[in-house]
């Protein structure tokens, strides 16, 4: 189905009775190309990817729930490239440029909003850190400039400038990072992956992988068996689960992380604000409510939903780095399952298995990687070789001692 | 979540940190043959399972006990606490 300003129009004329369903529900086949465990955002990306890019499309995308059931429909929605490392920042940065253009190559609105993001840092050496940061950005391509508090008093004027514990010093700014409607984005690439063959296969659980002499050929699952010549696996917080059917450990633990949204209110916060001083960050919704979040809960859990103290710790950073939202009242929380990895970074690679590979570990990071994470993974499975942009994302790096650890906080996958 | 602490009773689980799965206990002799491929496993791979785990609290705000806490990853409830020290070795 083709989007437009007409067709809009057309079907308002006609009661709205012409949308279709943006992808078909078809029954497995019995042989794929290519499967993809996981039917998450990342999934559907790598989909999209490969049938676009890499013109492969004898694709099944197997997903155990209904799309957008996971992680890409409950995260913060912040899309930004404000990475330090080497290893990282290219990466992210391809990524954001991938958003800038995927409205119009999905041929569906996103709501792709760059309205910037700003971390905020209250300290002299907490500002060095951010020249740094600042420069690591501008060497990778983005965009990144350093405001000082009378710019900050223009743009944000509402924030708590002379808090006397954390004064604030000034803002690292990126005009081209802000928000994207999140489950837009797995509808806009199922749609797409949709019309170019690929089969969406839901409510298709992955029970377990065929594998002989050291080679997967396909998958066991809930709605039979499905052969193919390769096998991706992506699915975020369950990686650990799908992985362990075949005895494989991980370097993941799966953490909670909440997140928040207030009631509906006018509009008051212009792009993504991060407190420097404690882990608050917050944008508003087009609707109106905050949409903000904090940590991670600290410890292992799949539960879905978080506890009390992480929720009093996260309003704390809110109401010190802006009183103002002191009265707004919290409509809802929730929680999703991350796939911390040990260092922090995520892992796009093959595995010890022939034809079997993994995508996983992506922190609370993984909705701003997705059209990268997609790119890249279907790089990896088209051709057998890792993308330049993701060339580190490797298993190996944890036995070599090369980790990518943003916050150099080792491996304590809870302070990532 | 409250931690039913050996010696002080229930307390509550903000007053702890979490160290990680409890494999930790077992540090592997580097001595021994293969102990990179041990290392490895033991600095960074994990089972991370859903259900119950045997995991590391450090009770920072209390008495800087190391407990051995067996939970529920799925539905958070605590099964069995007990003091690390007790079960090294075990």
């Amino acid at each position: 189905m083709k989007y437009s300003g007409f067709k809009v129009l057309w079907e308002g004329l006609k009661g709205n009775t012409g949308w279709k369903p943006l992808w078909r529900k078809p029954d497995p086949k019995k042989n794929y190309d290519i499967i993809i465990v996981g039917g998450g955002g990342h999934g559907l990306a790598t989909a999209y990817y490969l049938a676009e890019k890499f013109k492969i499309t004898n694709i099944a995308v197997v997903e155990k729930g209904w799309l957008g059931s996971g992680n890409i429909g409950r995260n913060t929605t912040i899309i930004r490239s404000n990475y330090l490392l080497p290893q990282n920042q290219p990466f992210y940065e391809f990524s954001l440029k991938l958003w800038e253009n995927l409205e119009q190559e999905l041929n569906y609105n996103s709501m792709v909003s760059q309205r910037g993001v700003l971390n905020i840092f209250h300290s002299d050496s907490q500002r060095d850190a951010f020249v740094r940061r600042g420069n690591a950005m501008l060497m990778s391509g983005a965009d990144a400039s350093l405001l000082g508090v009378d710019a900050l008093k223009k743009l944000v004027p509402f924030l708590d400038f002379q808090n006397s514990r954390f004064p604030i010093k000034g803002g690292l700014w990126q005009p081209r990072g802000g928000t994207v409607r999140h489950d837009a984005v797995a509808w806009g690439y199922a749609k797409e992956a949709d019309s170019r063959g690929v089969d969406i296969i839901e409510n298709c659980e992955t029970t377990n992988f065929l594998i002989k002499n050291g080679r997967c050929y396909g998958v066991e699952t809930t709605k039979g068996v499905i052969k193919s010549k390769k096998v991706g696996v992506c699915v975020a917080g369950s990686s650990s689960q799908v992985m362990g059917k075949i005895g494989i450990n991980l370097p993941i633990e799966s953490h909670v992380l909440q997140a928040f949204v207030s009631e509906g209110l006018k509009p008051v916060i212009p792009g993504v604000i991060t407190f420097g001083a404690g882990h608050f960050y917050v944008s508003q919704s087009n609707k109106g409510g905050l949409v903000f979040g904090g940590d991670i809960d600290g410890y292992n859990s799949y539960a879905q939903r978080g506890n009390l103290p992480v929720i009093e710790d996260v309003c704390e950073g809110g109401v010190a780095l802006m009183p103002m939202i002191g009265r707004a009242r919290l409509l809802r929380t929730w929680g999703g399952i991350m796939d911390m990895s040990m260092d922090g970074s995520p892992i796009i690679d093959k595995t010890k298995i022939r034809n079997l590979y993994f995508n996983g570990g992506w922190c609370y990071g993984g909705f701003k990687a997705t059209p990268a994470s997609g790119f890249c993974y279907a790089h990896l499975l088209a051709t057998d070789k890792p993308h330049n942009d993701a060339k580190d994302f490797l298993f190996n790096r944890f036995e070599r001692g090369r980790l990518i650890d943003e916050k150099g906080q080792g491996n304590q996958p809870n302070l990532h | 979540m409250l931690i039913d602490h050996p010696l002080l009773g229930p307390r509550d689980a903000s007053e702890f940190i979490y160290m990680g799965d409890a494999k930790l206990l077992n540090r592997p002799n580097w001595k021994s043959q293969n102990s990179k491929t041990k290392f490895l496993d033991y600095g960074y791979l994990r089972k991370n399972p859903a259900g119950v785990h045997k995991e590391l609290w450090y009770h920072e705000q209390g008495d800087r006990s190391w407990l051995l806490v067996t939970r529920n990853t799925v539905t958070h409830e605590i099964l069995k606490v007990e003091l690390a020290r007790d079960t090294k070795g075990k």
